[in-house]
C-alpha cells in the first residue's frame, strides 16, 4: 500500500540526528514491547508479512507521530483482537475479561533461546527456473496495490540490472493477506540513482532493492 | 519523530498501554512473562554488534573466510555461532577504495538482529529512512563521514528477508593486531555503512 511507511526520497522530515551512546532501549516499557511483540509472534497466528502490513496500515499522522516501538505495540493490538485473542473492550480496560482464543502455542522462558537462535527462515523451494539471470536488464511494475507489497514507489516502473538471483522466498503480498507462502524468486534489482532521481543526483550513487520475480517485466538489451 | 526527538521520553500513557496489554496477555495464558525477561536479556546482554564486529575481524584476518562471507554469509557467520532470528539470510557487502556501502529499510526497520543487534533509533525513524536512498552524502556527513568526491556509494535496500552487513575497509596500520584487537576497531555504525572501522589507536 501507498502507506506512511513507505518513506524512500520523501522530504521534510529534518536530520538524522544520530544520539550519540544512545542506550538500546528508551524506556522500561520498550523492552516490555520489543519482548511482548516477539513472544506473542511466535504463537503462530500472524506472520511477519501481515504484521508489517498491520504497522502500515495505522493512519499515517499516529504513525509519523509514533516512535517505532509504539507502532509495534499499536499493530500488536490490532493484531490481537482481530485475530479473536484480545478484544476491545479488554484493551480499554486492561484486564482480561473474556476468555478468548487458545494460541496453537505458547512461548516458553526455556524456549527462548532456541527460538531466536534458530529463527524463522523464509527461503523456499520453487519449481520453476527464475525467469531471470545476472545481468538481464529488466524493468519494475508500476502496480500501486492497497494490500501489502515490498516493492516501493521510488522503484516502480524503472529500468534496472539483476544482480543477484536468490532462489525461492516466501512472497509477502500474497502471505500478508492468509494466501499463503506463494514463493517466488527472488532478486536483487540495482538501479543508476538518475534514473531513480533524475540528473541532477550524484554520479556514483546506485541503489538496490530486492525484488520478487513478479515485480519485474524483461526490458530488453 | 525528526523535528520531535524527545518524544520518546513521554513515557507516561504508553507505559500504562504496554503494562495493560502485558497483564492482558499473560491473564490470559498468551505470553509468558519470563519469556519476555528472556528476549529481553538476549538482546540486551547476549546478541549486539559485538557479534558483527567479530565477523569482520575475521574477514579481516583471513581471506579464507573472507571469500567464505563474499559467498555464502549465512553459513561463514554461523560458523562463529551467531545466527537465528532477524539474521536468517545474510549477505556481506565489502567496502574498497572505490566504492562505499550503505544499508536501509525504507519500508520499515529490517536490520540484522544476529549479528547488529536491535537497531537504534535514528535508522527506525522517518529521517533516516526517507533520506539514505536520495541523498546519502547528506546523510553521512550528519554522522560526520565526508566521503571523496570520487566515491562511488551503493545503497542497499532491505525490502525483502535478506540481511546485510557492510564490511568496512581495514584500517591502515592495523598489520600487528590480532582478531580480538580488530575487533574493537568495528564499530555498529561502520557495519551499517554510516560509519568507518576506527583508527588504530583511536579511543572508542
Amino acid at each position: 500500500m501507498n502507506g506512511p511507511q513507505d518513506l524512500g526520497g520523501q522530504m521534510g522530515f529534518g536530520p538524522v540526528a544520530p544520539e550519540p551512546d544512545e542506550p538500546l532501549f528508551h524506556a522500561e516499557w520498550e523492552k516490555r514491547a520489543m519482548g511482548m511483540t516477539v513472544a506473542a509472534g511466535t504463537m503462530g497466528h500472524w506472520t511477519i508479512d501481515e504484521s508489517r502490513f498491520q504497522r502500515e496500515s495505522l493512519a499515517p499522522a499516529d504513525y509519523y507521530a509514533s516512535s517505532y516501538y509504539e507502532i509495534w505495540i499499536k499493530a500488536l493490538e490490532r493484531l490481537l483482537e482481530r485475530h479473536g485473542f484480545v478484544s476491545a473492550e479488554e484493551l480499554v480496560a486492561g484486564r482480561a475479561i473474556n476468555p478468548g482464543r487458545k494460541p496453537k502455542r505458547v512461548l516458553k522462558a526455556g524456549e527462548v533461546a532456541g527460538v531466536l537462535s534458530k529463527g524463522f527462515a523464509c527461503d523456499r523451494p520453487v519449481e520453476a527456473q527464475p525467469r531471470f539471470a545476472v545481468g538481464d536488464k529488466v524493468r519494475t511494475s508500476n502496480r500501486h496495490p492497497e494490500t501489502h507489497t515490498r516493492l516501493p514507489r521510488y522503484a516502480r516502473d524503472k529500468l534496472g540490472t539483476v544482480e543477484a538471483v536468490h532462489g525461492g522466498y516466501v512472497f509477502p503480498d500474497v502471505n500478508a493477506h492468509g494466501g499463503g507462502e506463494a514463493p517466488q524468486h527472488l532478486y536483487t534489482v540495482v538501479f543508476d540513482g538518475r534514473t531513480l532521481w533524475g540528473e541532477d543526483c550524484d554520479a556514483g550513487l546506485s541503489v538496490s532493492v530486492d525484488a520478487w520475480e513478479s515485480y519485474l517485466e524483461p526490458a530488453g538489451q | 519523530m525528526g523535528h520531535d526527538h524527545d518524544h520518546d521520553n513521554h513515557l507516561d500513557p504508553m507505559a500504562a498501554r504496554v503494562k495493560a496489554l502485558e497483564t492482558i496477555l499473560v491473564e490470559k495464558g498468551l505470553v509468558e512473562a519470563a519469556a519476555i525477561d528472556a528476549i529481553i536479556e538476549t538482546y540486551e546482554h547476549k546478541v549486539g554488534p559485538g557479534n558483527g564486529a567479530r565477523v569482520v575481524a575475521r574477514a579481516w584476518s583471513d581471506p579464507d573466510f573472507a571469500a567464505w562471507l563474499a559467498n555464502d554469509a549465512t553459513a561463514a557467520i554461523a560458523s562463529l555461532g551467531f545466527s537465528g532470528r532477524q539474521g536468517e539470510h545474510m549477505r556481506a557487502v565489502f567496502n574498497t577504495p572505490q566504492q562505499h556501502h550503505l544499508i536501509v529499510c525504507t519500508l520499515c526497520s529490517c536490520y540484522p538482529w544476529s549479528v547488529l543487534g536491535l537497531p537504534p533509533v535514528w535508522y527506525k525513524s522517518p529521517p533516516y529512512r526517507s533520506r539514505a536512498v536520495i541523498d546519502p552524502r547528506g546523510v553521512l556527513a550528519e554522522f560526520g563521514l565526508e566521503l571523496p568526491a570520487d566515491m562511488q556509494i551503493r545503497v542497499w535496500d532491505s525490502t525483502a528477508e535478506l540481511r546485510y552487513l557492510v564490511v568496512p575497509m581495514r584500517p591502515a596500520g592495523t598489520d600487528h593486531l590480532d582478531e580480538q584487537a580488530l575487533a574493537e576497531l568495528v564499530t555498529r555504525d561502520s557495519m551499517i555503512g554510516t560509519g568507518l572501522a576506527l583508527s588504530a589507536g583511536d579511543p572508542e
